[in-house]
């Protein structure tokens, strides 16, 4: 596992730059769900409304994959720091994360995209 | 009338077996921490051990913890520091080896300054004309930032990360690596970019500005760190280092 200074670098530079992506995001995501819920709308109409929207869908998508690139540094950051954990160890465990991440948040985009069908 | 007295809480002890001991300190007009230390070994405890040289702020040697924050005690009057009812608490700086009383080995925090390419490493000797900087360059004010610096290792003891990971190279260090980046007579560059980064250097740090908020030359820190992020992290995605 390469955990080089030069690697380290890199992990540092994609969580800044996911960090700003998921800015908009986050920011996009909370003023719809803010507008949509004080609109009255449940979680069925609200399903209703986005089921099959391609756009919707990508735009979820990258949610997950700016999550999935973000959030397993900052944990390993964490570990090693809070928990004292050797680095080989952290970088593992972030990596197993990061899968973890993605392969939920998509079946979760996917399911709402498609309805559940498979 | 009686003379008003402080009561000094000083830490004294060898390695990690210590304790407080306090002492009565008359209280002066215009006094520093480094005169109570200073009265104390001269005139209650001879044996007190701390560092000093300069007295006026320029060496850097007699910084201590003082009231739970790490200061320069020769120019930190007792007036900005004392308690209402008159008390100080005088310990070691945090984050170094104790030696004794209020004395740390600093030989780490040195260390690691020469660590990251500290040194500077020209391209001209003194039969060549003098390289001309201007002086409104953005390396050249970037540097003048961070230049004044006295290594007096307060901003080391003020950090969390060193706390945390005593391998981290520390604001000091970063620092002074930040001015020599920035100085275009310097030719290591990325080299010094690759001893930087990474999470015993630059990228460890949270950015939380203890060191800038404490520096005693108002230097900062925090932004030197920043710079080197950039720089170096930039260097890394494009494989340079």
């Amino acid at each position: 596992m390469n955990d080089s200074p030069r690697a380290q670098a890199r992990r540092w530079y994609l969580q800044r730059i996911s960090a700003m992506v998921l800015a908009i995001l986050v920011l996009v995501h909370l003023v719809i769900m803010v507008y949509a819920v004080r609109g009255g709308l449940s979680g069925a109409e609200i399903l209703a409304r986005t089921q099959g929207n391609a756009w919707l869908a990508v735009y979820y998508a990258l949610f997950v994959l700016a999550c999935a690139v973000h959030v397993p540094t900052g944990l390993a950051n964490i570990a090693v720091e809070w928990a004292h954990w050797p680095a080989s160890r952290a970088l593992l465990m972030a990596r197993g994360m990061a899968l973890l991440l993605l392969v939920t948040g998509w079946r979760a985009v996917y399911a709402v995209f498609t309805g559940g069908a498979t | 009338m009686q003379e008003e007295q402080l009561t000094v809480s000083v830490w004294r002890g060898q390695g990690q077996d210590g304790h407080y001991e306090n002492f009565q300190v008359p209280r002066r007009t215009s006094q520093t921490v480094l005169d109570v230390v200073t009265h104390i070994q001269r005139h209650l405890d001879p044996d007190l051990g701390f560092r000093f040289a300069c007295r006026v702020g320029m060496c850097g040697s007699c910084a201590m913890t003082v009231n739970g924050v790490a200061r320069w005690t020769c120019r930190t009057h007792v007036q900005k520091v004392v308690g209402t009812d008159n008390t100080l608490q005088i310990a070691p700086l945090a984050n170094l080896p104790h030696i004794r009383d209020l004395v740390t080995d600093m030989r780490q925090f040195f260390d690691k300054w020469v660590k990251p390419e500290g040194r500077f490493v020209g391209k001209s000797n003194r039969h060549q004309e003098f390289a001309t900087v201007k002086p409104d360059s953005v390396e050249r004010q970037h540097a003048n930032q961070g230049i004044e610096c006295i290594g007096c290792g307060v901003c080391y003891s003020s950090c969390d990360v060193v706390t945390q990971r005593p391998d981290y190279l520390g604001p000091a260090a970063l620092n002074r690596a930040w001015t020599l980046v920035n100085d275009e007579r310097d030719t290591r560059k990325l080299e010094r970019l690759a001893a930087v980064a990474g999470d015993a250097g630059c990228h460890a740090c949270h950015t939380q500005g203890s060191c800038t908020l404490r520096c005693p030359k108002q230097l900062t820190p925090t932004a030197s760190i920043a710079g080197l992020k950039r720089l170096s992290a930039r260097a890394a995605m494009k494989g340079e280092i």
